[in-house]
């Protein structure tokens, strides 16, 4: 693989005024102060929605948050800024839009710790990097442990995180009574709560926000954001990767990256290979807006019961997986009653708040629950799945180890465990059952 | 909620099933090669549109069978037997 040749410092092909402009508006609250003068009226479109060139350096097929991360670090941390991103819908319009918000690095692996906690330490510094809000909110995660196993599965769990530079702390019922006074903790309680651990770097960030912040960054740095533009084929040459035929014409690039979740099947079977993912729906509900009553960010394994609160007050509840595979961005019925039944066994008094929205994601399941980020058996040819119910909380490190094998065609150090090739070799990193995350 | 015809007992609700993933994958001799197995382990075809798949009447009359299955609209096309080539 030849890597790409970096074009920072040289001219845009197309100088934009747009961009320029675009450049000039840092968001701050000078300019908020300096637009109360003149109605605010001094606002631009936060990025510049594209149409495409017909040739790049780099393409990248999904306009998602790995999509947008990638663009993003090829050009900031790579100097590779022609490159464009081509979304089938709307930017953030698929699972970065659908998730439940939670960022958090509770895993049990090393690699695994190492990979979703560099994603965590870029969350810390993303809404300086990116010059906009993400809201980031690291208001703690909770597990919650109901039996004696609980307890010893989770004591491991968070020493574990520990001994790979993760922040965990075991917690006691009476302090779990205390942090989260919503929780059923009387005598009767049918799930009673024994302990438990908790992340307190670990929270919500606004989902929107960083899809946004990617994009807007990524085009001013020169990144083509092209929405309305769906893949539907693959051009090779001599084996190796040449292009792709899109609705809005051949768009030529000899070093292109997928990153498309629920859909990497539908890509792979374009380009001719096959992947280790079966896509499912996963759900999740919100509540109307109450009063500020839960300020953590509560996981129950034993009663599939994942619950915080938005800065809206809606009380937003993650489901499990649909058993079935499923591309319908809907979830079943049963899988929402079962999640409301186990959320509000712990939760008691959320009874009384009436569902106001509910709806599902594709996501991309593998057999142990672990990414995959790296080169495909096409040449030019790159692919980043397999994040499954967890994509939201990796989309920085998804797109930091992305754009570098996208680069310099070689994998980055942290996504080295991460490759297609354990699926042979039989190295895998199984989170299934680490994590105790269902997915 | 997604309903379906258990040869056996006829229309029920899909929660009383258990879904056994893609049917018709012929396990590799013994002497597979590493990339064989790991294809027949872990590899799928993962189609967005007719799946063949398995299911079980898990809590009902424990039986196996086939069916196709559209992953879009989950519309079920047909069921038939576990021992049946597809249709």
């Amino acid at each position: 693989m030849t890597p790409l040749r970096p074009t920072v410092g040289q001219p845009l092909e197309r100088p934009d005024p747009f961009i320029l402009r675009e450049m000039n508006s840092k968001y701050s609250a000078l300019s908020l102060l300096k637009g109360a003068f003149s109605g605010q009226r001094q606002w631009t479109p936060a990025w510049r929605d594209a149409t495409p060139k017909s040739s790049y350096d780099v393409l990248i097929v999904g306009g998602g948050g790995h999509g947008l991360a990638t663009a993003y670090y090829l050009a900031k941390n790579h100097g590779i800024t022609n490159v464009a991103v081509l979304e089938r819908g709307w930017i953030g319009g698929g699972n970065t839009g659908r998730n439940t918000t939670v960022v958090r690095s509770n895993y049990l692996y090393p690699q695994s710790a190492q990979l979703y906690d560099f994603s965590l330490k870029l969350y810390e510094g993303l809404s300086q990097a990116l010059n906009f809000n993400i809201m980031l909110s690291q208001r703690g995660m909770v597990t919650l442990a109901h039996s004696r196993h609980d307890l010893e599965v989770m004591s491991r769990w968070a020493n574990a995180m520990r001994m790979t530079g993760v922040d965990a702390d075991l917690l006691r019922r009476e302090q779990l009574g205390t942090m989260v006074p919503a929780l059923d903790m009387s005598s009767h309680a049918r799930y009673p709560v024994l302990g438990g651990f908790v992340q307190a770097r670990g929270g919500t960030a606004r989902h929107d926000a960083v899809a946004w912040g990617y994009s807007r960054a990524a085009s001013m740095l020169g990144v083509d954001i092209v929405q309305n533009c769906e893949v539907q084929a693959f051009v090779a040459k001599n084996g190796k990767v040449a292009g792709v035929d899109t609705n809005l014409g051949r768009i030529h690039s000899k070093q292109i990256g997928i990153a498309v979740a629920g859909h990497s099947s539908v890509l792979a079977k374009l380009a001719g290979f096959r992947l280790p993912v079966t896509s499912y729906a996963l759900q999740a509900m919100v509540s109307e807006p109450v009063k500020p009553v839960l300020d953590t960010v509560v996981l129950s394994p034993a009663t599939g019961a994942y619950v915080s609160q938005s800065d809206k007050g809606e009380i937003v509840i993650g489901a499990g997986l649909d058993p079935f595979a499923s591309y319908a961005q809907r979830g079943s019925f049963s899988v929402m009653q079962s999640t409301i039944a186990g959320t509000l066994e712990l939760f008691p008094s959320f009874g009384r708040v009436p569902i106001l929205r509910q709806w599902a994601g594709t996501v991309d399941i593998v057999h142990d629950s672990s990414p995959i980020i790296g080169p495909t058996p096409v040449g030019g040819l790159y692919i980043n799945c397999g994040w499954g119910t967890g994509g939201f909380k990796a989309i920085p490190v998804g797109g930091w180890t992305f754009a570098h094998v996208l680069a310099t065609g070689r994998n980055h150090e942290l996504a080295v465990p991460f490759q297609l090739d354990r699926f042979v070799t039989g190295q895998l990193i199984d989170e299934a059952a680490g994590s105790g995350i269902s997915h | 909620m997604m309903q379906l015809a258990c040869p056996w007992c006829g229309m029920r609700d899909e929660p009383e099933f258990v879904c056994g993933g893609t049917t018709h994958i012929v396990r590799p001799p013994p002497d597979a090669s590493d990339q064989q197995w790991g294809d027949y382990l872990f590899f799928r075809d993962n189609p967005k549109g007719v799946l063949y798949e398995r299911w079980r009447h898990t809590y009902g009359c424990g039986q196996w069978f086939n069916t196709s299955r559209n992953t879009v609209t989950h519309e079920v096309l047909c069921v038939y037997g576990i021992c049946e080539p597809a249709p």
